[in-house]
């Protein structure tokens, strides 16, 4: 199957690079799977697990916050968190949730109350898929 | 004329001296490694920012629904400085340097008439504005991180009340201050404007016609949500930036006072001798004179 080469990058560092079959994304309006030669194309990041297909088993990471942006010249997902599911305790991500729930709470305005609120649904989502992903491993 | 014991205490102390100065610049050398690394990992992550933005913006800056962080409120009545500097001082004129470039513009700005805001980030930075522009201080973060450096988390809760404060309308025009890290021997404080957001024109070659590019959701969605990312990764740059500057001005600073201890205990232990080599010579007058007298 033809490759493509993709970059994970965090604002710490990069965090994935090397060349894939396929990446699965949690897009802001779904998810999407990229292979090589995908057109030009930007979309959001919504807290979810992403999917890295290449040599050997795929690799798993919990990403939040950031975008994806395929290009002619491959894919580059920039996320402000990416933490690969096997180093993710189930502690950190509650502490997320009821961060985000604080916020919720702590909203002044509607507007914003809505999108803290989506985030919220969004990474409680997440989180559930996770659950149910390690049940299937274990 | 100081006593014998006295020279050999003021000796013993520079040397003391000498051997922390020696330390912190061997910390300073270790910091600054890991520092120029955490600066060097970070910046895949802002120049590809940097370009997804410039590229948005480019197509829709122009419209009447953009963004106010990437237009600004269209005025530039108050102007918010954010002030980056280090928690902690002896590392030469990192600081003062800093601090004196926002202060010149601030006071410049005062000046013709604006209204001046100051964030500081860092304690040093603070301490030195306290006293001139007590009431224009509106926010002080102190980075109480020791080990490991500033984290990304940092600098989004600054970004995050920085956005808070622009979007309840107290500031038009925000700049930051820092130190760009030149090398070792060279840092040079910069001011750079966070709001409204400025982007390099996007080059030929990121946005050459195959780059034509699909947006999920909106244009105008996407670059909402990423501006205020984009600050957060602008304001963490310059935090970078500045860890790496004030470990490498510590170094040379800490250098320049290993030397000069030395040369002041090469001085001293000179004086001590010639001191000593005295003392010697009368007593010796004194003994042959009075073994002379009997």
């Amino acid at each position: 199957m033809a490759t493509f080469p993709f970059e994970l990058v965090s604002p710490e560092r990069l965090v994935y690079s090397g060349a894939v079959t396929e990446v699965i994304v949690p897009g802001a309006e779904g998810e999407f799977g990229i292979l090589a030669g995908h057109a030009p194309f930007v979309s959001t990041l919504k807290p979810g697990v992403l999917t890295i297909k290449g040599d050997g088993a795929p690799k798993k990471l919990f990403v939040r916050g950031g975008f994806a942006e395929a290009n002619p010249q491959g894919l580059t997902v920039l996320a402000e968190t990416a933490i690969p599911l096997a180093e993710l305790r189930a502690e950190n991500l509650a502490k997320m949730i009821r961060d985000a729930q604080e916020d919720v709470e702590d909203a002044r305005d509607e507007t914003i109350r809505a999108s803290r609120q989506q985030f919220l649904e969004q990474l409680t989502s997440a989180a559930a898929a996770i659950e149910a992903d390690a049940r299937i491993s274990h | 004329m100081a006593s014998l014991k006295d020279l050999r205490n003021r000796i013993a102390s520079v040397k003391a001296t000498q051997k922390i100065t020696k330390a912190m610049q061997m910390v300073a050398a270790a910091k600054l490694r890991r520092a120029q690394q955490a600066a060097e990992a970070a910046r895949p992550y802002a120049v590809r920012m940097e370009s997804v933005l410039g590229n948005i913006a480019g197509t829709i800056s122009g419209g009447p629904d953009a963004p106010l962080l990437l237009t600004g409120t269209g005025k530039d009545q108050t102007h918010l400085l954010l002030v980056l500097t280090a928690e902690r001082g002896l590392c030469g004129a990192f600081n003062s340097s800093i601090v004196r470039l926002a202060r010149e513009r601030a006071l410049s700005l005062m000046a013709q008439g604006k209204t001046v805001k100051i964030f500081c980030v860092g304690r040093k930075g603070h301490d030195a504005l306290r006293r001139q522009f007590e009431k224009q201080i509106v926010e002080v973060v102190e980075l109480r991180t020791s080990k490991g450096g500033v984290s990304f988390a940092d600098a989004q809760k600054i970004a995050d009340k920085i956005g808070a404060m622009f979007a309840a309308g107290e500031f038009d025009v925000a700049t930051q201050f820092f130190s760009r890290f030149q090398s070792v021997i060279s840092q040079t404080p910069t001011a750079q404007q966070l709001i409204p957001a400025t982007f390099a024109a996007p080059s030929a070659a990121v946005t050459g016609a195959e780059a034509v590019y699909e947006y999920e959701p909106g244009e105008a969605e996407i670059l909402a949500d990423l501006l205020p990312r984009n600050l957060a990764v602008q304001v963490f740059k310059a935090l970078l930036e500045n860890g790496a500057s004030e470990q490498g001005a510590r170094m040379s600073a800490m250098d320049n006072a290993t030397r000069n201890a030395g040369d002041m205990i090469k001085k001293q232990t000179l004086t001590y001798n010639r001191t000593r080599q005295a003392m010697i010579t009368k007593e010796l007058i004194e003994i042959i004179s009075g073994a002379e007298a009997l």
